[in-house]
């Protein structure tokens, strides 16, 4: 019997173990399908290979601390000025173009740039647009986990 | 814990082409950069001028939910314990001081806020996500920093014990 429950507190504590390190589970908006969202180790891996363009549609106090290699700045797509300044980066990219746009404000479920940015990109004709999954923040996510940032304009 | 885990280590990186500098943590018992700003009311804000009081350094912005959640707290904390030398300082990272300051009238805000920049942020570790909240002792030491969502209760436990 006292066998039986210590093999269950192991067998629970492998299981936390593995959670843990795992990186979070994808969880689509009601915008962002789970289809189009990224994983940042995955990005990571990109960028070493074929990176694909990269939007920061987030903050810009956030963008000029650190930010992806490469990434753009256009935001913040939850105004009008910042989807405008989104479409017209995206206007100079081929509609065929591999997009991932990205934020890394606040928890993602609580950002308020990624659905608008996605839409209207969407809406634009974007065929291969994906969606950075930061479940945090950028530091926590993204800095914290090693990945490259670059940081200024 | 993890969010005390943020930005282990430094991050050496470029930083306007021009020079290399580091986001370098902010962890207890270090002393939290001096700042001196005008706050949104037009008054100076200083923070060496709270030396000997309990600070909570709020970064924050209008657009961050979680932050707009939490901010009441600080509100009511702030009216409950400044005699017993509590201050809340915010430092909005909103773009433009006309948002920031309309959320917090908003927000019925009784504290200094004062706007923060990439450099301020830098300063502090990098702020990277919001909200950041940092817990600075009479000492003028910081005591917590807590990098995301944190239950306010868990905030609340570590400024009484402060206050002591």
């Amino acid at each position: 019997m006292i066998r039986t429950v210590w093999a269950s507190l192991l067998l629970m504590a492998l299981l936390l173990l593995v959670g843990a390190a795992a990186e979070p589970a994808l969880a689509a908006t009601d915008i962002i399908p789970a289809s189009a969202l990224i994983q940042p180790a995955q990005l990571a891996s990109e960028l070493k290979a074929a990176p694909p363009t990269i939007l920061q549609v987030g903050f810009s106090k956030l963008y000029q601390q650190a930010h992806i290699p490469g990434a753009i700045y256009a935001g913040p797509t939850n105004s009008e000025a910042g989807l405008a300044a989104l479409k017209d980066e995206a206007e100079k990219l081929p509609r065929g173009a591999d997009i991932v746009i990205y934020c890394g404000c606040c928890p993602w479920n609580r950002c308020p740039n990624m659905d608008a940015a996605y839409t209207a990109l969407k809406a634009m004709g974007f065929s291969r647009l994906r969606a950075l999954y930061i479940a945090n923040n950028f530091g926590q996510d993204w800095v914290d986990k090693g990945y490259p940032v670059v940081m200024g304009q | 814990m993890h969010r005390r885990r943020f930005l282990m280590g430094a991050v050496a990186v470029g930083f306007g082409n021009t020079s290399v500098q580091a986001l370098r943590k902010l962890t207890p018992g270090m002393i939290p950069p001096p700042f001196s700003r005008t706050g949104l009311d037009g008054k100076p804000v200083d923070l060496a001028a709270f030396k000997g009081k309990v600070v909570l350094i709020d970064f924050w912005a209008s657009w961050c939910a979680p932050c707009v959640v939490t901010i009441p707290h600080f509100r009511d904390w702030q009216a409950r314990w400044g005699g017993r030398g509590f201050q809340v300082i915010g430092i909005s990272m909103d773009d433009s001081a006309a948002e920031a300051r309309a959320a917090a009238a908003r927000l019925g805000v009784n504290y200094p806020v004062v706007m923060g920049d990439a450099k301020l942020a830098i300063r502090y570790g990098g702020i990277l996500g919001l909200p950041v909240e940092m817990l600075v002792g009479r000492d003028g030491r910081i005591v917590s920093v807590w990098h995301g969502e944190t239950p306010p209760v868990i905030i609340e436990k570590a400024v009484r014990a402060s206050l002591g």
